[in-house]
């Protein structure tokens, strides 16, 4: 008994009586100093909660945090909680790695002062696994200073497909001995290439997933069209370099004038603004039968063999980093699209939407935002998708052969879930 | 010792405990060594092994499929890709690096000023964390600004997106890992060269032989041990490259960089999928040990003169 005491008021003395330790994964996959940003919100977090003790390991890009997850997972020493792709929802159910975290919170009202679009990939079965965090749409940037130069209209960027290439081919600019020193447009082929062709594909009018996510649409006639319309801007308009475009130096190829046009997460809003020296754009990505991009970026999960109190903990910590103050902040810190309106009628964010509009653009599209393809099996799936497209953009194969090739190993994978 | 002559009726019953008593001593002595190659060789083979016969249902069951995942291999065009990317990226680099280890070895035993800075510049990329190396080279294959691209430009070239066409990628992996396993093998040859009699050479320049035909006739046979040692480890490490493809190229594009052990690790932590994982780590467990039983069944008879 005395003993028990003893060690009892030793532990006491050691760490505040009830603290909770909550180790956090998280990724990054756009520029700027984003674990600066995150290691700053967590401190303040722990001062504003002395009891409740956040480790944020950074992880690598989505897919090497995900690994690492379930990595950890199964070697028995999971986080409690983490950041990842809203499309690992699938994933980590069938994993039996996550609960709902509608479980969890008494005020159902919560989840309502989030973005629906959001809310969207994590809402299965009527429950809510995840909650929308880092959340994007793909923007298109413009360099006005280059469509100035090319006699376009600096404050235009194109509304449609067909204007999207009779612009790059007036912006594409070569040296003397014809080599080209800028291209119209450039979008990225490794990374995320699927989140890419989704875009593609809504724009042409055409779903790619079911809501039960086991079945993939890649060789109906519109996405076919999507990714040739793709590849036709390297291959046929030589508006677009050849060869895969790499998702992380894209944005470098942008700030260096190496291309006009990107396509990119608006995740990468704020970096690209403080570096670029020049004056650039962000716009809706162009139509073609209709305006889209697919929502994107990472959510917070909790994982089920969290104690019930790291649970809690871990609730209050999400509640915390998604109140409309951080939200605003965690937006204009980076460029990510703030996942409630009310983040967005805060003081501080109207300010800085009065002097960057720019930094509303992802959040206006949302109107025609899709979810993101997320389906069981996903990152095998993403596989297939990203090898069909570079297999396109390289030339190796037809859009029509290469998409044929990744449906057929996608049926092969998802027959399993029906 | 002295009563084991004796013609004592008990003298075979203590010779018979002493040789019970020393090879109880022999196991105990080996015992350290044998758990842990039990422990971390043996056993870790045959679980693979049994697992590749199962698939770990998702609610963690296992259900035995017998050889259905190595059926799936056989249709999966990746691992065929993955294997035929290794077999050109080994044929890529191992002659390669092991001739320039060579002449590099013999270029630096010589007396010459400047020996030991030139012996640590060749040593030097084998030093160097992978991921660094990774890194290093990755600036020299951007595509417009990178190392490569910016010498391009001065003869009027266009930048080259090296790493992100098919045609170039594997090529471009090729050169950078030569550079880096030239040094570490250059160092095998240099200790070899340096046990080497010098008698040996005296005697045929005597003789009038060329220095050609020195190299040719002596110095290159006597250094056949080492030149095994050194291609069944350039062997392996064409087999084992996983970090500089999760750095610079991730396999891509479309699987045109993809080895073995890097498709393994993807289905393995990416895609979670370990009884796969377990198929192909067979085959790449049944390819290192073919080429283990050639070395010590036929070429070290072969090359080893004593």
């Amino acid at each position: 008994m005395l003993i028990a005491a003893a060690l009892a008021v030793l532990s006491m003395g050691a760490r505040p009586a009830a603290a909770v330790d909550l180790t956090m994964y998280y990724p990054v996959a756009v520029g700027g100093p984003v674990t600066k940003i995150i290691d700053d919100m967590v401190s303040r977090f722990e001062k504003d909660n002395p009891d409740i003790k956040v480790t944020a390991v950074y992880a690598g890009n989505y897919t090497d945090t995900m690994t690492k997850a379930m990595t950890a997972m199964k070697g028995g020493q999971p986080p409690q909680l983490s950041v990842l792709l809203s499309t690992d929802v699938f994933t980590l159910m069938d994993e039996n790695a996550i609960v709902p975290i509608d479980g969890l919170v008494s005020d159902k009202a919560w989840f309502k002062e989030f973005y629906p679009a959001f809310m969207a990939n994590g809402q299965i079965d009527g429950k809510t696994w995840s909650v929308p965090f880092q959340r994007s749409t793909i923007v298109l940037y413009w360099n006005k200073e280059a469509f100035r130069e090319a006699g376009l209209d600096p404050e235009k960027a194109p509304a449609s497909w067909d204007e999207m290439v009779e612009m790059s081919k007036k912006l594409v600019k070569k040296d003397g001995a014809g080599n080209t020193t800028r291209w119209g447009v450039e979008i990225p082929s490794t990374g995320y290439a699927y989140w890419m062709l989704q875009a593609l594909a809504i724009e042409n009018g055409q779903k790619m997933m079911n809501e039960p996510g086991n079945e993939v649409y890649l060789t109906a006639p519109k996405t076919v069209a999507a990714l040739e319309y793709w590849v036709d801007l390297s291959r046929k308009h030589n508006v677009a370099p050849a060869g895969s475009i790499d998702w992380a130096t894209l944005r470098t190829d942008f700030l260096e004038g190496k291309t006009a046009m990107m396509w990119h997460t608006t995740g990468n809003l704020t970096a690209v603004k403080d570096a670029a020296k020049f004056q650039f754009g962000v716009a809706m990505l162009p139509a073609k039968e209709r305006r889209g991009s697919p929502t994107g970026g990472g959510n917070f999960y909790i994982f089920k063999s969290a104690s019930p109190e790291q649970q809690k903990a871990a609730v209050k910590f999400i509640q915390w980093m998604t109140s409309p103050e951080r939200a605003a902040e965690w937006s204009m810190k980076t460029g990510y699209v703030a996942v409630s309106s009310a983040a967005y009628k805060t003081p501080a964010m109207q300010e800085y939407a009065k002097g960057f509009p720019q930094a509303t653009v992802a959040r206006d599209q949302l109107e025609h935002a899709v979810p993101e393809l997320s389906v069981h099996e996903n990152g095998r799936i993403y596989k297939f998708v990203g090898d069909a497209v570079q297999a396109a953009v390289t030339g190796a194969q037809k859009p029509q052969e290469a998409l044929a090739a990744a449906q057929q190993q996608a049926d092969r994978v998802l027959r399993a879930y029906k | 010792m002295s009563d084991y002559a004796a013609s004592s009726p008990i003298a075979p019953r203590r010779a018979g405990s002493q040789a019970w008593w020393n090879a109880v001593n022999a196991w105990l002595l080996l015992l350290p060594a044998a758990v842990l190659l039990i422990a971390f060789t043996h056993f870790p083979i045959l679980a693979t092994i049994r697992h590749s016969l199962f698939i770990t249902r998702r609610n963690g069951t296992e259900v035995f499929v017998g050889l259905e995942s190595y059926q799936a291999m056989v249709a999966d065009p990746i691992f065929w890709r993955a294997l035929v990317n290794n077999f050109w990226f080994a044929l890529g680099t191992i002659p390669t690096s092991i001739a320039l280890a060579l002449v590099m070895a013999i270029w630096v035993n010589r007396n010459m000023r400047g020996r030991g800075f030139l012996r640590l510049a060749y040593f030097t990329p084998t030093v160097l964390p992978m991921i660094a190396v990774a890194n290093i080279w990755l600036f020299f294959y951007t595509p417009d600004y990178g190392l490569l691209d910016q010498l391009r430009g001065l003869f009027g070239l266009a930048g080259w997106n090296w790493l992100g066409d098919p045609s170039t990628v594997m090529g471009c992996l090729i050169v950078m890992v030569i550079w880096k396993e030239a040094g570490f093998f250059m160092i095998f040859y240099l200790a070899a060269l340096q046990q080497l009699s010098p008698d040996l050479d005296e005697a045929a320049a005597i003789e009038g032989a060329t220095r050609w035909y020195i190299f040719r006739r002596i110095t290159f046979p006597l250094l056949m041990p080492t030149t095994l040692f050194v291609a069944i480890n350039a062997v392996i490490n064409s087999f084992k490259l996983v970090d500089h493809l999760v750095i610079m190229t991730k396999g891509g594009p479309n699987n045109a960089s993809t080895l073995l052990l890097y498709y393994i690790y993807e289905v393995a932590f990416t895609f979670q999928d370990s009884s796969y994982a377990a198929t192909l780590t067979v085959v790449l467990l049944v390819l290192l040990s073919t080429l283990a039983l050639i070395k010590f069944g036929y070429l070290d008879r072969r090359i080893h003169y004593q």
